[in-house]
């Protein structure tokens, strides 16, 4: 396959109403996840780094819902999006977030390193590039087994400058891995535009330095992401080897809740928020008749008790137990 | 029991324990078609098939990373970085994700990895004769393992193998060729021991890797002159096992550490704080070190000669620690 732009999907007829709604209703979770989270930090409920990917929810979920529950998934440090889309639950996910002994990485990972292995999600790494070859490995184990498992792998635009991505491409295309690289273009790495990072901006165009196909989507638009990735993940799971998905978006907030924001304009970040991909997904289902307003409001507010459990029972749950300092850092001491 | 060669206990270990356990499989930079850069996995491409011998790219971080995630997902990978100045190239994966994913992820994932490397090069220069076990060393979640002789390092590449952690397994150059008695049935060397390699009751001389070597050749020089010895290899730097070292300390009250690397933040400096933390009151001499001295490695063969510690540094440290001086008459016990 060549690489190629690709245009747009329209809402496929053969969708089910259930499938589209779930969508909407794990986007919209995400966003209020880390609206919350946001509160929780400036109430100092939260410490370290907090990285919102709010703006950039259709990407989060139409990455993860094209897998299968048995395919895997590794992601950089911006990821309380991928991991509620993957159905961890929210409360646990919160409860890492405030450091509890509740937390799905029991408070040793905090937010920029969730992980839950019953969801055959392997983390979320927070040195720049650094998971990238851990995903190549684990796609070289499926090939290794003979199992039909799909690896995906997920990454900022600033991540595609590390020496990491290029070893990690080129072994991955040379020995043809079961692996869909995902990059979540959001134009800026902290502060630093990709125009002034990277010689070759349109990221999908880099696949061919590894022969594999590369592809651009509007990471606004989830039903395009979804199509795009589930459309590369089955040709991995057919034998065909990598590939590289470049979903163009934007984040809202700032790099993470520390950034004053000095290198955009508030003009340039509008913009960008009237391509909204919760409300440009919900005026979508309203138009095409898939669901009613009286509908998504019912799965906001259900979101809404959801989210509040969560907190709740993040701000509930116990710190870790003291005597538990050493456990994890050796499986045989 | 056979006298076997350091290359050839290893090779033996690597056979064995990929007909042992099919999740085992070999990576690295030329390892196959070439042979190996030491010959240790001469022959096994032929043996084993691609599938289970992979050369290669020159990509140590994709190597080390491709490695961690294919443990993870159950399968024991042993990498090979062929020499131990290259692990700089891939510190992060073995720091930033080897060291780390079982504790950081709540003890979810398992990162059962050996990483197979050589230490001590000669006439190589600066970049190419380095002894940098002090990095990994000073790492919770590693294990760190340097053998001296055949026998330990066949034992010892068997249990770093069977273990569920990561482990650097540092080989010597200089080794490679000795010999030493190796038995036919399957045995290993458990990690975290240390042996005393020989007995006597005036000096003791920890030392680890190829310097044991050269503190058994002081040994016997100092026997000469009616100075008994005790030479303690630590066969493992972490977990460091102390008990042998304190042991021999509380019969001969003086103490000479050996290393191969650089004196300052060296292994020397641990085990001597060690010494003096845990055996202070049975010390007669403060511990000294003998260690490379504070150059980057010279080609030149006199001044390379000058940099590297030798048994005859050994001697006389261990007369110093005794307040004999060289040439005087021996009254030691
Ligand atoms: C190796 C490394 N260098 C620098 C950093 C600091 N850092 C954290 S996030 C980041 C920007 C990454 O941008 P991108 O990959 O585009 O992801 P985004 O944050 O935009 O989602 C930087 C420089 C780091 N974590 N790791
Ligand atoms: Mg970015």
């Amino acid at each position: 396959m060549s690489t190629e732009r690709q245009e747009a999907v329209l809402l496929p007829h053969q969708k089910d109403k259930d499938h589209l709604i779930d969508l909407y209703r794990k986007m919209y979770l995400i966003r209020r996840f880390e609206e919350r989270a946001a509160e929780a930090y400036t109430q100092g409920k939260i410490g370290g780094f907090l990285h919102l990917a709010i703006g950039e929810e259709a990407a989060n979920v139409g990455t993860i819902v094209a897998l299968r529950d048995d395919d895997d998934v590794f992601t950089h440090y911006r990821s309380h999006g991928h991991a509620l889309a993957r159905g961890m639950d929210p409360g646990a996910v919160m409860a890492e977030l405030f450091g509890k002994a509740t937390g799905v990485a029991r408070g040793r990972g905090g937010s920029m390193h969730l992980a839950s292995l019953e969801h055959h999600f392997w983390g979320g790494y927070a040195i720049v590039g650094g998971h990238i070859p851990l995903a190549v490995g684990m796609a070289l184990a499926h090939q290794y087994r003979g199992l039909d498992r799909v690896v995906l792998c997920i990454f900022g635009d600033g991540a595609v400058n590390t020496g990491a991505f290029h070893e990690a491409l080129n072994m991955a295309g040379l020995w043809k891995l079961p692996v869909v690289f995902v990059v979540s273009n959001n134009l800026y790495g902290m502060g630093t535009a990709i125009e002034r990072s990277s010689a070759v901006t349109e990221v999908y165009k880099r696949a061919a330095a590894y022969n594999m196909p590369g592809q651009r989507v509007d990471g606004n638009d989830v039903l395009a992401v979804e199509a795009a990735v589930r459309a590369m993940v089955e040709r991995a799971r057919a034998g065909e080897g990598p590939s590289l998905v470049e979903l163009v978006t934007y984040r809202f907030r700032g790099h993470s809740m520390a950034d004053a924001e000095l290198y955009r304009s508030k003009e340039e970040v509008e913009r960008y928020k009237a391509r909204d991909p919760i409300v440009l997904f919900r005026r979508r289902l309203e138009e095409q008749g898939v669901a009613d307003a009286a509908t998504l409001d019912a799965v906001e507010k259900d979101v809404e008790a959801t989210v509040d459990a969560a907190v709740r029972f993040a701000e509930e749950s116990p710190e870790p137990d003291p005597d538990t300092l050493f456990d994890y850092v050796y499986v045989n001491p | 029991m056979a006298d076997i060669t350091y290359r050839e206990a290893l090779r033996q270990a690597l056979r064995e324990e990929m007909l042992r356990d099919e999740r085992v499989f070999l990576l690295g930079e030329d390892i196959g078609a070439y042979g190996g850069s030491y010959a240790v996995t001469k022959g096994l491409l032929e043996e084993f098939g691609e599938k289970r011998v992979k050369d290669t790219p020159i990509s140590e971080t994709a190597i080390i990373g491709a490695a961690v995630g294919a443990a993870m997902d159950g399968l024991r990978p042993v990498a090979e970085i062929m020499t131990i100045n290259f692990t700089l190239v891939a510190i992060d994966q073995i720091i930033n994700n080897a060291a780390k994913i079982h504790y950081m992820f709540g003890g979810q994932f398992r990162c059962p990895i050996v990483i197979r490397t050589v230490g001590g090069g000669r006439r190589l220069a600066a970049t190419h004769s380095q002894n940098l076990e002090v990095l990994f060393a000073h790492i919770p979640g590693l294990k760190v393992v340097a053998p001296a002789t055949p026998y330990d390092a066949k034992g010892l590449l068997k249990a770093a193998i069977r273990d569920d952690d990561p482990v650097i397994f540092i080989e010597h150059s200089l080794l490679y060729s000795t010999r030493g008695p190796v038995p036919e049935e399957d045995y290993v060397v458990p990690i975290g021991v240390s042996d005393i390699k020989r007995r006597g009751r005036d000096v003791t001389i920890v030392a680890y890797s190829r310097m044991v070597r050269e503190a058994l050749i002081a040994a016997e020089e100092l026997a000469k002159q009616g100075i008994e010895a005790e030479v303690v290899d630590l066969r493992t730097l972490r977990p460091l096992d102390m008990g042998p070292v304190l042991d021999s300390v509380a019969r001969t009250n003086r103490v000479v550490v050996v290393t191969e690397d650089w004196r300052s933040f060296g292994i020397g400096a641990e085990v001597a704080a060690r010494i003096q933390e845990e055996a202070f009151d049975d010390l007669d001499a403060p511990v000294l070190r003998v260690s490379q001295l504070e150059v980057p490695t010279p080609y030149a063969a006199n001044l390379e000669k000058l940099a590297f510690p030798g048994s005859r540094q050994i001697v006389e440290a261990c007369l110093e620690v005794l307040n004999i001086r060289v040439g005087a008459p021996v009254a030691a016990g």
